[in-house]
């Protein structure tokens, strides 16, 4: 019988049994950044402890760090506190800090692929949900609370649970002005917000694996998002494409054997699955939330549902979302106005999400009264961005060009909604509140899907925005 | 020694909604500070106040249900952001445990590691104790780790809950560390074992 690429990872890094039943967990690499780190290291400290491992442990600075301007002391002491506090922790125990200005700071799930730190066959965690993107490579990377944090920074280990799990095929050819983001609002509209309690997902089929590396880590990025906390890919030529000559990538011989230790964990062809679900590419069309959760997402020529259509065991949150979000049953989506446009997040603030962008805004104008913002996912991404001309065409179109961080996707620094404003998003949660005001609105959908809202000033079909070829 | 969780009594808030996420539970902007002190008092704050800081009405802020340390909530509760702020607030504002139907993953195992025992119910119990609660706010709920069950009124409701978790409650074994710096030595062959992201310069 053969075994899946989670269950080969889980036994090469079970160090043992716990007595209350779980395992004992290796974890090959942490990432770290400042929100949920500091209380860790505190912890540490009062029980006397060092960090066992700083080879293994990687820090940046996102969640906090103003966009706009970065001078320090930032405006906000607390912001800078944050700041000031991992320089410190990771100066005292060893760890290695890209800081601003290092020319790798960026989103923790952005600068781990983009440096090569992430690696097939791994086991990654931080203390952040989307840490689920770094699957994309066949690792086996999850979010952790502040406590484990503390737990992995003591021991490199965890007390964790085995999973089940689920293969989720996609197959066909996705259409043109459809992408990764598409797809995993698509799977989660379908298998809900808590479809995946208990699972880790394992992507597959013909579409994934024509997707380039970046689209497998949105399509991961979310898999939380589904109520799975780990997404996987299983490693492929495209992955070591991607990795190949990265900084931290092995080289030489190192790279020929890490090559084929990374093979040995790809799934077996006869690896048994406790659930199997496949989607069709060509029924996927570009897709965008109207609800308070990533589920509640409909095509964009789609309408707002009538509770009646819905499942019973839906109908009270989606009762909540219309009212939250000030929606009519029935109404189309496309034609909502949209106050804010945002490209960013560890979702879709890549270079290739910038690119695709880029490609079909050029001469394309913002509408008048609507804020455009694109955060670059990282430091190396804004200068690539910079270098190829593609900061001109946002900035030309009447986008901001911003430095990178997570900006407005959790609003923990000073881009936020006002108001109940309604936000055109690239990021992953449309929550109550989750734009910094306690009642603005977020509508979820692809980087390209934002850029059309921008330029329409309301939800928009993007292949009608921007002739995309292949548009109905 | 850490506590052990035996048999958790008290009164209950009911607060309804399904996949109540952390972002909810505790809004991103009261976590810029390098300690989880005083979170307790920022619990569903957007939900329990406008923007003027005036009180909303909300089951937290009714004077009916104060001094009560059981939270009762609905599915998928604690999805979203894996911030340990979220239970931490729970626990910091007076609750002791949390019962439901469903919890998120991520939550339900910070909650588990910092001694908030989370416990699901059969939804035809958790209805019943809802309603009980509701016309009642004075209802004595007894979580009983033990014997599996929660007891209500005159009902005897079985409980779920993981029973490496349960184990874990009850043996006072919930914070790992100390299980965890045990493998002392085992953990060095691990390191020397597998691969890590090393600079070839």
């Amino acid at each position: 019988m053969g075994k899946t690429l989670y269950e080969k990872v889980w036994e090469a890094h079970e160090v043992r049994k716990l007595r209350n039943g779980q395992s004992q967990l290796f974890i090959d690499l942490h990432l770290l950044h400042e929100v949920t780190s500091p209380q860790a290291f505190g912890m540490l400290k009062d029980l006397g402890l060092k960090v066992r491992y700083p080879h293994r442990t990687f820090a940046t600075v996102d969640h906090i760090v103003p966009t706009h301007d970065r001078t320090e002391p930032f405006q906000d002491p607390l912001a800078q506190s944050m700041l000031d506090a991992l320089r410190q922790n990771t100066q005292e125990h060893g760890i290695t800090f890209f800081d601003l200005g290092s020319g790798n700071q960026g989103i923790v799930h952005v600068i781990g692929p983009q440096l090569g730190l992430t690696q097939p066959g791994m086991t990654i965690a931080c203390g952040d949900s989307h840490t689920s993107t770094h699957g994309a490579f066949g690792a086996v990377a999850f979010g952790i609370g502040t406590s484990q944090v503390r737990d992995v920074l003591a021991t490199q280990t965890i007390a964790a649970q085995k999973l089940k799990v689920r293969r989720i095929n996609v197959e066909g050819r996705l259409a043109p002005g459809v992408y990764a983001k598409d797809v995993i609002l698509h799977i989660i509209r379908h298998l809900g917000v808590k479809g995946g309690l208990g699972y880790a997902y394992e992507y597959g089929g013909s579409t994934v694996e024509a997707m380039d590396m970046e689209s497998r880590m949105t399509l991961c990025n979310m898999s939380i998002e589904g109520g799975a906390r780990i997404g996987y890919v299983n490693p492929d030529e495209t992955t070591f494409r991607y990795l190949e000559g990265r900084p931290y990538a092995p080289k030489g011989a190192e790279w020929e054997e890490a090559k084929r230790r990374w093979l040995s964990f790809r799934s077996d062809p006869d690896a048994p699955y406790d659930d199997v679900v496949t989607f069709r590419a060509e029924e996927i069309a570009p897709t965008v939330t109207w609800g308070i959760n990533p589920g509640q997402a409909i095509p964009i020529d789609g309408r707002i549902p009538f509770l009646e259509e819905l499942p019973e065991e839906e109908r009270p949150v989606a009762e909540e979302a219309l009212a939250y979000m000030g929606f009519r049953p029935g109404q189309p989506i496309k034609g909502v106005p949209i106050q804010v446009a945002f490209i960013g997040s560890c979702t879709n603030a890549r270079l290739s999400d910038l690119r695709e962008v880029a490609r079909y805004l050029k001469g394309h104008k913002v509408k008048k009264g609507v804020r455009a913002l694109v955060v670059p996912g990282s430091e190396w991404v804004a200068k690539r961005a910079e270098e190829e001309g593609i900061a001109e065409v946002f900035r030309e179109a009447g986008f901001e060009w911003r430095n990178p961080g997570c900006s407005m996707c959790l609003a923990m620094n000073p881009d936020r909604l006002e108001g109940d404003e309604l936000a055109a998003s690239s990021s992953n949660r449309n929550y109550k509140g989750r734009m910094g005001s306690p009642r603005g609105r977020t509508v979820l959908m692809s980087p390209l899907m934002v850029a059309a809202a921008a330029v329409a000033g309301e939800i928009a079909d993007a292949r009608e925005v921007f002739g995309v070829v292949g548009a109905r | 020694m850490l506590e052990k969780f035996t048999v958790i009594r008290g009164r209950a808030v009911p607060l309804r909604g399904e996949d109540i996420d952390t972002d909810r539970i505790i809004p991103a902007r009261f976590m810029k500070a390098l300690t989880f002190e005083g979170l307790g008092q920022y619990l569903f704050y957007d939900e329990r106040f406008d923007e003027q800081g005036n009180p909303k009405p909300h089951p937290l802020n009714d004077p009916r249900y104060q001094g009560a340390s059981i939270l009762l909530v609905e599915s998928g509760f604690g999805s979203g952001s894996s911030r340990e702020h979220a239970p931490q607030a729970i626990k910091r504002a007076g609750f002791k445990a949390i019962i439901g139907e469903s919890f998120a993953e991520i939550f339900f195992g910070n909650a588990t590691a910092i001694g908030l025992p989370c416990v699901a119910l059969a939804p035809e119990d958790l209805a019943v104790l809802f309603q009980m609660v509701e016309a009642n706010p004075e209802v004595e709920v007894e979580i009983d780790l033990v014997q599996k069950e929660v007891r209500f009124g005159n009902r005897v409701a079985p409980l779920f809950l993981r029973e490496e978790a349960r184990e874990a409650l009850v043996q006072g074994l919930w914070d790992p560390i100390g299980e965890l710096l045990e493998a002392g030595e085992l953990l060095d062959a691990f390191d020397r074992k597998l691969p890590y992201p090393r600079r070839a310069e």
